[in-house]
């Protein structure tokens, strides 16, 4: 008897691209998941709601006074409806090494964090100052490097830095703009303190919940945005896409066409990049798609090859040219680098523009936003020892119990200790790395994170909090009035990770 | 114009919707056999197995029982043509694809993986297994009827069409071979009513059981029967229809894009032969051999397809 024809399947063939568990897991900062600098417990904090003596603070006022009149069980059947809001939308980030069933969604607290319209005058006044600098210092540090002559900044800070990019000497891109978004961590610890906890000049992730979040709190509570006039977020795609348009290359004709780069599917962070791609309207790439032919990059289409001028990556430097970079990365375009220098494609973040996030360059900031601006930084930094000074590393070991000490490079919170928590073992066993290689850690005070309120079963309760504005950077510098806030959600936690149960809020910037 | 591998990965997560779908089908048929004819059941289950064409990964797993066999249509991961898995690729397509999705349809396909990978989590007791069936038909129609209701009619529409219609036409084809292939006891059987429920579970099995009624005044005979599931341009799932579909949808592609390709020539003449044969023609050919050639060819065609629009 005969059998009939075997079945097709997808899986036959190069499918096993997509659903081969062999994908380059890689770690990069395109995570939602990333630790704060300072954990471990903090006695007294500002709370951004409520004053000491149990009155709303001024922008909280009209937000009060509705979350008072609001019965308490309906507010915990709206939370949870906020949840399957975003378990039915798919907004979900993949945790690296299991099979789909680890797609995890980041808790959303339904209590807004609020801003005045004076703060955030002030804080986008220090961001933008802030990202002009950064630009200007990328600009100089791969080119004539008048930073180091002038002695302000180590040189082997920078040519002994892995995420200082030797391909990048000598290299503009197109419209001199090296970090187009930008997510500026910062943290507040007073009415008046705000810090810049890191930069993240390289591939900042979060801003689709950013969005997903105000479309989420407008859908459950549309009454809230009558009474309190809240600053617009939801444009930011239709502003990254201008953005984006806006510096094209010299070798792009008629209109500039963009694409996102993705790593893919099983990368934690692809909810975002499939996002973003959709609600610009633009093609979402991976490096499989992707060919350089004839000195231009294109993109395999159901009509041949079509030519790609602007890339917003979302894969990581070491990845974007296996030519160039990681030989065995099958994440990016081999030639694409070279398509770059000859003026035919604008990335974007420019590559080398991670050495930016890194910790001892960080430490710098105050000088870098002085060397290039003229006017003193507006925003502080968190005062940091750089463990290769003597003097610093004498204080820190002196003080290991009360410091975090972070490593250079580090990310996700690897390679990190909080001194107030630590274990005396820990701390001897940390002091002994640290003597080893001192020019690895830098050190950072433990710092007392404000509160906003969540909804907890019994009413509400502080958290600590943070905060990651995000800007667009073309000829000009466009802020997002707002931003991604994360919540710490255990008491007295000051982790916001969402891999540690920190969970996100809607962040509102009134209207004067 | 869309990139290869989002047309790529629209055409098949159609593919396994629409195989879920069917695979659903086809155990709700086998339920049905097996009620009315229960000292076939091992030989039912078998058949039902070969139709779904994973007879032999079946064997490799579970030998000679049957006893697994519904299990694993429904849920079982070693199966990729089982319930569970279609589901799976479906969506992790639907994910890959994302950007062409509205947002209607995307929800749909994630609600209907969120809601039948709960349902099938557990081995399902028989009293549960119609439940189960109908929950796959029903949230398989949400994916459908959000599709219709939000997609605009470009060529991402053409290649989700296009892979739910070959997927359709394979299914059917095999669903009427088992008929011959495995079902069939003896020739002295034919035109008894021992065929006659078979042949009933058939028609069952694709939801056209009062279709065929209205058409054919009721009767059963193999002719009939196999006349209104090949060449049959009104039923939405014979191979005649399934492939006016497939030549219209590629005519759009060719239209917009201003190019043909092999799997133009293929689909047309495919067409063409479903129309103008009668099923005489059909069954002097002989109905296991005629549809064997078919599977082969709709096979080809899509690897036409996928080489015309570059999917890889």
């Amino acid at each position: 008897m005969r059998r009939t024809a075997l079945r097709q399947d997808m899986c036959s063939g190069s499918w096993r691209r997509f659903a081969g568990p062999k994908r380059e897991h890689i770690r990069t900062p395109d995570e939602v998941d990333r630790s704060t600098a300072n954990e471990g417990m903090a006695p007294l904090a500002f709370d951004e709601m409520m004053t000491a003596d149990n009155e709303p603070r001024l922008p909280y006022k009209t937000y009060n006074s509705w979350f008072e009149s609001q019965d308490r069980s309906r507010l915990i059947a709206k939370s949870k409806e906020a949840e399957n809001i975003f378990r039915k939308t798919g907004i979900t980030f993949a945790v690296y090494g299991h099979a789909d069933s680890s797609e995890k969604l980041i808790p959303f607290d339904l209590i807004p964090r609020i801003i005045a319209a004076s703060e955030w005058r002030r804080l986008a006044q220090g961001i933008e100052q802030r990202v002009i600098a950064l630009n200007a210092f990328l600009d100089d540090i791969y080119h004539k490097q008048e930073i180091i002559k002038a002695g302000r900044l180590p040189r082997e800070l920078i040519e002994r830095n892995d995420a200082f990019l030797p391909q990048m000497v000598g290299m503009r891109p197109p419209g001199g703009v090296y970090t187009h978004i930008v997510g500026t961590d910062i943290v507040r610890t007073g009415e008046d303190q705000f810090y810049v906890l890191e930069d993240n000049a390289r591939t900042p992730s979060g801003v689709s919940y950013m969005l997903e979040n105000r479309e989420t709190m407008m859908q459950m509570f549309p009454d809230l945005f009558h009474e309190n006039r809240v600053q617009p977020v939801e444009n930011y795609p239709y502003l990254l896409r201008q953005s984006l348009a806006s510096l094209a290359p010299p070798g792009c004709q008629g209109k500039p066409r963009i694409a996102v780069l993705t790593p893919g599917i099983f990368n934690s962070a692809y909810y975002e990049h499939a996002f973003l791609a959709d609600q610009m309207g633009v093609e979402l790439v991976e490096g499989s798609d992707l060919r350089v032919i004839d000195g231009r990059v294109k993109m395999r289409t159901t009509r041949g090859w079509t030519q790609i001028d602007v890339l917003y990556r979302r894969v990581d430097d070491d990845f974007l040219d296996p030519l160039t970079f990681k030989p065995e990365s099958v994440l990016g375009v081999p030639g694409i680098m070279d398509v770059y220098r000859a003026g035919n494609i604008t990335i974007a973040n420019a590559p080398g523009t991670g050495i930016c996030d890194d910790k001892a360059i960080y430490s710098y900031m105050p000088e870098i936003v002085e060397f290039y601006t003229g006017r003193k930084a507006l925003l502080e930094n968190v005062p940091t020892w750089r463990c290769s000074e003597p003097d610093s590393l004498k204080y820190v070991m002196e003080n290991l119990a009360d410091l975090v000490i972070k490593e250079v490079h580090g990310s996700g919170g690897y390679g990190m200790l909080v001194g107030p928590t630590a274990t005396r073992k820990e701390r001897a066993l940390f002091a002994e790395k640290l003597k080893a290689r001192p020019g690895n850690y830098i050190a950072q005070p433990t710092l007392s994170l404000s509160t906003v309120p969540i909804l907890v079963n019994k009413g509400i309760a502080p958290r600590h909090v943070d905060l990651r504005p995000y800007v667009l950077v073309s000829d000009k510098v466009q802020i997002i009035p707002g931003g991604l806030t994360r919540v710490a959600l255990k008491a007295g936690s000051l982790v916001v990770n969402s891999s540690q149960g920190g969970g996100t809020k809607d962040t509102w910037v009134l209207e004067d | 114009m869309l990139l290869g591998r989002t047309a790529y990965g629209l055409y098949w997560m159609f593919r396994y919707i629409e195989r879920a779908e069917n695979s659903a089908r086809l155990v709700d048929a086998g339920l049905r056999m097996s009620l009315t004819r229960s000292h076939l059941n091992g030989d039912l289950w078998d058949g039902v197995l070969q139709t779904s064409g994973v007879g032999d990964v079946y064997e490799q797993h579970y030998g000679k029982s049957s006893a697994e066999a519904i299990d694993f249509l429904m849920r079982d991961k070693a199966n990729p043509s089982s319930v569970l898995s279609c589901i799976d690729t479906a969506r992790h397509n639907a994910r890959m694809v994302r950007t062409a999705l509205t947002r209607e349809t995307w929800e749909a396909v994630n609600e209907c993986w969120l809601d039948l990978k709960t349902l099938l989590a557990k081995r399902l007791k028989p009293a549960d297994l119609p439940e189960a069936i109908d929950a796959v038909k029903r949230k398989t129609g949400l994916i459908r009827g959000a599709f219709h209701g939000s997609m605009l009619r470009n060529d991402i529409f053409n290649f989700s069409r296009i892979g739910t219609f070959i997927e359709r036409a394979d299914n059917t084809a095999r669903i009427l071979d088992v008929k011959y292939y495995v079902l069939l006891p003896a020739v002295t059987q034919v035109g008894t009513s021992v065929d006659n429920v078979q042949w009933e579970s058939i028609l069952r099995s694709v939801s056209a059981h009062r279709a065929y009624g209205w058409v054919y005044e009721g009767e059963y005979k193999a002719a009939n029967i196999a006349d209104f599931l090949i060449l049959n341009g009104r039923m939405p799932r014979s191979l005649a229809y399934c492939y006016e579909q497939i030549v219209n949808n590629l005519e759009h592609l060719q239209r917009d894009y201003g190019d043909r390709h092999a799997a133009h020539e293929t689909a047309e003449r495919t067409m063409k032969s479903l129309q103008d044969h009668s099923i005489k023609d059909v069954m002097d050919q002989g109905l296991h051999e005629y549809i064997e050639d078919f599977i082969g060819q709709n096979n080809q065609l899509s690897q036409e397809i996928s080489q015309g629009y570059r999917f890889v």
